[in-house]
């Protein structure tokens, strides 16, 4: 498939502004959806629109078909059963439920959490509330000088009282994965529950449940194609039944009485209150796009656009590169144009129409073991090509000297 | 975007200078600023002899932007009262926020009229305004001790 093509699905990619069309180098943060995916929304809303789950009328069954329809595409992309699928609202969401529902009963004063020094926020703020209020202790692996978890570090730090060990997959950051093997088989061999982080890796390789040997594996509809507001929870079965409700309200409940309540059955207890039935048909879109590229493809296009933009910018004297270049990366390069506050380096950048994150990339506490404050984020997606690699530098070129300062 | 409109020369210099951006020895007043989306940080710091501004100084880490409107706050500020740096403040966030026009008004900002052209750019507002910012919250802590 040519670059083109691929650019042609996505609408946002193609549209002029000033002549020129953006270099959108920022899809760690959120992915631009393919025309299929737009109009699969607007055709909820033009021809299925009713509340799923509440009405008998043609309509109402419509709406709940494309729900669930979702939910059993979700299932079987990632090798899961369809009762075992939760829908929340993003990742974030999917992270806190398990911190409030199964870590609020079974965690106890002088147990550990350990995440690894990588985590977004999303999945350290629920842990570090949940030790505070729990009196447990939030322990941190470290990577080594190489970027890298070593077993030695995950067998000091997962300990017998371990009862949680939640990580990342990919890096939203510096794109490099975690050992999920060693971690998960770890966390068995203690006894503790893993929370896998694929926010940032389902984007861009297969993520099967059974292989990963999870047991909670959370990810975001919107990093992946899809729409915003839909996230994915997948547990393992006998945990989500055992666990109580996150929030509450419509739909979730078998019987209420005046003072007390039983549950519905998966999923619906955890899914309160009106779910988004167009967000959903818009997800199933995005899985199906996702499918008929083919993880094969995807991985491809990113890795030859990936491997150029380090060649390319490890030439560029201006630019300081983060991270290792002798292990395999997915999505995410942090840098900084040498001497120049990042805010400053996208501002510039956004001129040309290149868009790249600058910030602490929600993971401050990896950003500081980095001797940063901040860093500006390129990531990619497969619609990303070696011209927008050379637009990216292009760019970054005049950087300094906008600056005004002179070469490095 | 004109960007040669917001990064202007006396906006790059100040960003770099250091003529304000020091540990003070003695400070009556500090207070640490920051935006917590992009990483701006200041520490700014006041000598205050009764109700006048003798010496100001800040150190910080952040974009060209907020540095540099915090240094040329510091020239402008120094040797002047609590309230004229309160008025100058109020006139330097109404340009911003696109309510103060009058060049006259405009003109008692000096160079910090450099920063007129962040009113268009919602994202980078507030690195501007951060120096600010920073000070109308430490002179409130000095009003409510008097
Ligand atoms: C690794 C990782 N985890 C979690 C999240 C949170 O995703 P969301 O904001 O969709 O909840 C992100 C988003 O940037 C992420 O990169
Ligand atoms: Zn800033």
């Amino acid at each position: 498939m040519t670059d083109e093509k691929i650019r042609s699905y996505f609408p946002q990619l193609m549209s002029e502004r000033g002549g020129i069309r953006p270099v959108y180098l920022d899809s760690a943060a959120t992915s631009q959806r393919p025309e299929e995916v737009i109009d699969a929304i607007s055709s909820f809303y033009r021809n299925n629109n009713a509340n799923p789950h509440r009405g008998t009328y043609t309509e109402a069954e419509d709406a709940t078909a494309v729900y669930e329809k979702a939910r059993t595409d979700t299932a079987s992309f990632i090798g899961a059963d369809a009762c075992d699928i939760i829908f929340t609202r993003n990742a974030s969401e999917s992270i806190n439920l398990v911190a409030y529902t199964w870590g609020m009963e079974n965690l106890r004063e002088g147990d550990r959490v350990v995440i690894t020094i990588m985590e977004h926020h999303s999945n350290l703020l629920p842990w570090q509330r949940l030790c505070r209020a729990k009196g447990a202790e939030l322990v941190y692996l470290y990577m080594n000088e190489d970027f890298e978890i070593t077993d030695r570090e995950i067998d000091e730090k997962v300990t017998s009282n371990t009862k949680i060990l939640a990580f990342t997959h990919v890096s939203n950051v510096l794109g490099i994965m975690s050992p999920v093997k060693k971690l998960t088989e770890k966390a068995r061999e203690v006894g503790a529950v893993t929370v896998v982080d694929c926010a940032q890796s389902i984007p861009h390789m297969k993520v099967d449940v059974k292989e990963m040997g999870a047991d909670f594996i959370a990810f975001s509809a919107h990093k992946m194609f899809g729409p915003f507001g839909l996230g994915v929870l997948w547990g393992r079965n006998e945990l989500l039944e055992e666990m109580p409700p996150f929030l509450s309200g419509g739909e979730m409940i078998e019987y209420v009485r005046e003072q007390d309540a039983t549950w519905a059955p998966l999923p619906a207890k955890y899914e309160a209150g009106t779910q988004d039935p167009a967000a959903a048909a818009g997800f199933s879109a995005a899985l199906s796009f996702i499918q008929r590229i083919g993880y094969d493809e995807i991985g491809k296009r990113e890795k030859a656009v990936y491997d150029y933009a380090v060649e390319r910018l490890k030439d560029l004297s201006c630019v300081e590169l983060y991270g290792p270049f002798d292990i395999e990366r997915y999505g995410a390069i942090p840098f900084n144009v040498k001497d120049v506050h990042p805010h400053d380096t996208a501002t510039v950048l956004s001129a040309d129409r290149v868009c790249v994150r600058a910030g602490h990339h929600c993971a401050q506490p990896l950003l500081k073991r980095m001797g940063l404050n901040s860093c500006c984020r390129a990531s990619f997606s497969v619609y990303n090509s070696k011209e927008d690699v050379d637009r990216l530098c292009e760019s970054l070129l005049k950087v300094r000297s906008q600056l005004g300062l002179g070469d490095v | 975007m004109e960007l040669d409109e917001i990064y202007t020369q006396v906006i790059t210099e100040n960003s770099r200078s250091k003529e304000h951006r020091y540990q003070m020895q003695a400070p009556s007043v500090v207070k640490e600023g920051v935006n917590p989306s992009c990483g701006d940080e200041i520490t700014l710091q006041l000598e205050l002899d009764g109700n006048v501004i003798k010496d100001a100084a800040f150190i910080g880490d952040g974009c060209a932007i907020s540095q540099a409107s915090a240094n040329i706050m510091i020239d402008l500020i120094k040797g002047k009262t609590t309230e004229e740096a309160k008025r100058l403040s109020g006139i330097f966030t109404g340009m911003i926020k696109g309510d103060v026009t009058g060049e006259d008004e405009l003109d008692e900002l000096e160079d910090a009229q450099a920063f007129q052209g962040i009113s268009h750019m919602p994202s980078r507002v507030k690195c501007a305004v951060l120096g600010w910012h920073t000070l109308d919250e430490a002179l409130k802590g000095v009003s409510e001790q008097q």
